[in-house]
């Protein structure tokens, strides 16, 4: 085992560095993802390593850009597609929810569409309501995609090289926060996947399951290291895979701890975490709850620019150990 | 007789081509009425959009293409489908609702594509097939296929931004693309005159740089010459070229259609200029088939679609189960 701590901008670009050495046809194409590096410094020096056919710059064409990558999907390739922010995916909703999702089911199995849509998404960067949003209900909601949330470095890369061997659409929403962040654990060496639909228990605790994704596992497992010194053991779970979800483990989990809080940084209207809720409430689970399950998401508004407006937008870490405080103490 | 997609050719070519594009055009027009007529006897459900009238385009389209080379297709795509040697059964058992339908009675008209032909789908999405095209001809790009890939389009696609990115990608990256609008002279009810500011669609190419050309589409043959010089440009790695073929359906959008946006005498003026006879004229005249054997071939089309509903009809149905497990392809071990 190696202790390579990386940012989770490494992991992924190792994965497609593995992926790339791999399979010849895999290749990437987006906006600015060459020379420049990626928007997010994502794609590095692959275009030095791979060349421009590979490292394929795009004009700025978000529709198109998925419309090829889904054509040349159907034709042997294994395109993974960069879009610059996760809110311009809305420019490109035709080539994803309508063709790229539906042509397998649609065309009764005739052809199939192994394409992974990496896109960052995720508030704190002070670039306001269209560079912001936290977009994996408009995925989830799609009959045809997986719908992948990584929350720290090692399970980036190896969702990821899941996700490029996997024959189905797959869109990946990095939190960009995350990027230049390195991860609590090593990066294993090597091309280990990760399946795509295996949830994660990140902690185990016996009093209150926190459901979590993407930066939100982060900041709540914080919390559960610091309420631990105050004798409140918390469980996390990180279901890593939106869709599908694989909902068993936290089942087992609310049947021990009695306690359920779901957290999201998108806003909580039609939030992804409905989803685990409604699946908890219709669980045997539900029985073993003593207390209401708690919700704590994103303001319904967009999300605003000043500082100060941006943070109450999103769920902090003092909201969420105060939240995990309460559930527990008010419910015994 | 059965189908042979892999004809290549100038339709005055050979008797074999004349031929050849005479039974695909007859095919297209006589799958089409018996839709209609199924339609209107209540035995299908759904919609249809019917192409009579425009069946030089695909047919002079595709004596261009090999069986590897790939299209993409409309929601008025039956026509695109026949013309690359897509089989009739399983077509009209997909329109039936049938086990035995190119898409399992998931897809209907509007889904229908075909590995074997490299038919890559009819699409319910005006312009939604033009990037996936492009698409395609990256991939052939980037694997040395040789092979080239058109999209099939309308006039009304052309105002689509899945168009304009679509051609200036399959532009600046030379791909092997033809980008085959049938103007058809109408978009649901939009005409041409009130949706464009231009004369020929195919300027539109200039726009891109790349070449533009606009052809009679109820002419097979003309047809055939401006696909024949696309494919082979793209095929030389000179990139993409704009064909307009320029024609009329026959027929409103769907079926829910009454005709309230143009005239009868407009339509008539139209059928005048139909393309089977329009064809048929210059084999006569050039002696290249004669009466009889013209009328051997249109027999012979009407028993294969004819033949085609019978054996559809007579199927099993589409059942609903494995509809969850049909969503995603199976990840292999």
């Amino acid at each position: 085992m190696s202790d390579r701590m990386l940012t989770m901008a490494e992991a992924v670009r190792e994965a497609m560095t593995i992926a790339m050495e791999e399979r010849e046809e895999v290749f990437i194409l987006g906006e600015d993802i060459g020379i420049y590096g990626g928007a997010f410094g994502v794609t590095g020096d692959l275009y030095h390593r791979f060349g421009p056919e590979r490292v394929l710059d795009t004009p700025i064409s978000e529709l198109g850009i998925v419309g090829a990558a889904v054509g040349a999907a159907l034709s042997g390739m294994r395109p993974i597609v960069e879009i610059q922010f996760s809110d311009f995916t809305a420019q490109a909703m035709d080539q994803i929810a309508n063709q790229a999702a539906k042509i397998h089911f649609m065309l009764g199995g005739a052809l199939h569409v192994p394409l992974v849509l990496r896109t960052p998404q995720g508030s704190g960067t002070g670039a306001a309501a269209q560079h912001s949003q936290n977009l994996e209900p408009w995925f989830a909601s799609v009959p045809g995609l997986k719908v992948v949330v990584p929350s720290n470095p090692a399970d980036a890369k190896g969702l990821l090289l899941a996700a490029i061997d996997d024959p189905n659409p797959v869109i990946f929403l990095e939190h960009k926060l995350l990027y230049k962040i390195p991860g609590r654990d090593p990066v294993p060496e090597g091309a280990t996947r990760i399946p795509l639909g295996v949830s994660k228990v990140v902690r185990t605790g016996k009093d209150l399951t926190i459901v979590a994704t993407g930066i939100m596992v982060n900041k709540s497992f914080e919390v559960a290291e610091k309420l631990a010194a105050e004798g409140i053991s918390i469980e996390l779970i990180d279901p890593r895979t939106i869709s599908p979800l694989d909902a068993a483990p936290i089942f087992e989990s609310v049947e021990k701890t009695g306690r359920l809080m779901v957290v999201q940084e998108g806003p909580s209207h039609a939030g992804y975490i409905n989803e685990v809720i409604a699946q908890v409430s219709g669980s045997a689970s539900f029985g073993n709850l003593i207390a209401p399950i708690k919700r704590l998401a994103g303001m319904n508004i967009p999300i605003p620019y000043a500082p100060q407006l941006e943070k109450v937008a999103v769920p902090q870490i003092a909201d969420i150990e105060a939240a995990a405080r309460e559930i527990v103490k008010n419910w015994r | 007789m059965t189908a042979n997609p892999l004809l290549m050719g100038h339709p005055l070519s050979s008797p074999e081509h004349a031929k050849h594009a005479l039974l695909y055009m007859y095919r297209i027009r006589k799958f089409e009425e018996a839709v209609e007529d199924l339609f209107g006897r209540g035995m299908m459900h759904g919609t249809m959009h019917l192409s009579i009238g425009q069946e030089a385009g695909p047919t002079g389209a595709c004596l261009a293409l090999q069986i590897t080379d790939q299209i993409t297709s409309t929601h008025r795509g039956h026509g695109h489908c026949i013309a690359k040697g897509a089989d009739l059964t399983r077509m009209m058992a997909e329109l039936l609702g049938k086990k035995i339908g190119y898409c399992g009675g998931r897809g209907g008209s509007m889904h229908i594509a075909d590995v074997e032909t490299g038919n890559l789908g009819a699409n319910g999405v005006v312009g939604g097939g033009i990037p996936i095209a492009a698409g395609a001809a990256l991939a052939a790009k980037m694997r040395k296929s040789g092979t080239v890939a058109v999209s099939f389009f309308g006039d009304g696609a052309m105002n689509e931004g899945a168009f304009h990115e679509a051609a200036n990608m399959a532009a600046i990256w030379n791909l092997p693309l033809i980008l085959f609008c049938e103007n058809n002279k109408y978009g649901m009810s939009s005409s041409t005159e009130k949706a464009f500011k231009l004369e020929n669609l195919a300027d539109r190419g200039k726009g891109y740089g790349i070449p533009g050309v606009t052809v009679d589409g109820n002419d097979v043959v003309a047809v055939y010459e401006a696909a024949e010089a696309a494919v082979a440009r793209a095929r030389n790695g000179e990139g993409p070229t704009l064909i307009e073929s320029v024609t009329y359906r026959w027929k409103g959008h769907s079926r829910s259609d009454k005709n309230l946006y143009r005239t009868k005498e407009e339509i008539e003026e139209w059928k005048d200029k139909d393309p089977i006879p329009n064809f048929i004229h210059k084999v006569l005249d050039k002696g290249i088939l004669n009466q009889e054997q013209i009328e051997e071939i249109q027999k012979i089309s009407t028993e294969q679609i004819m033949q085609a509903v019978k054996d559809a009809a007579a199927a099993e149905s589409a059942t609903p189960d494995g509809l969850l497990e049909a969503v995603f392809k199976a990840v292999s071990a």
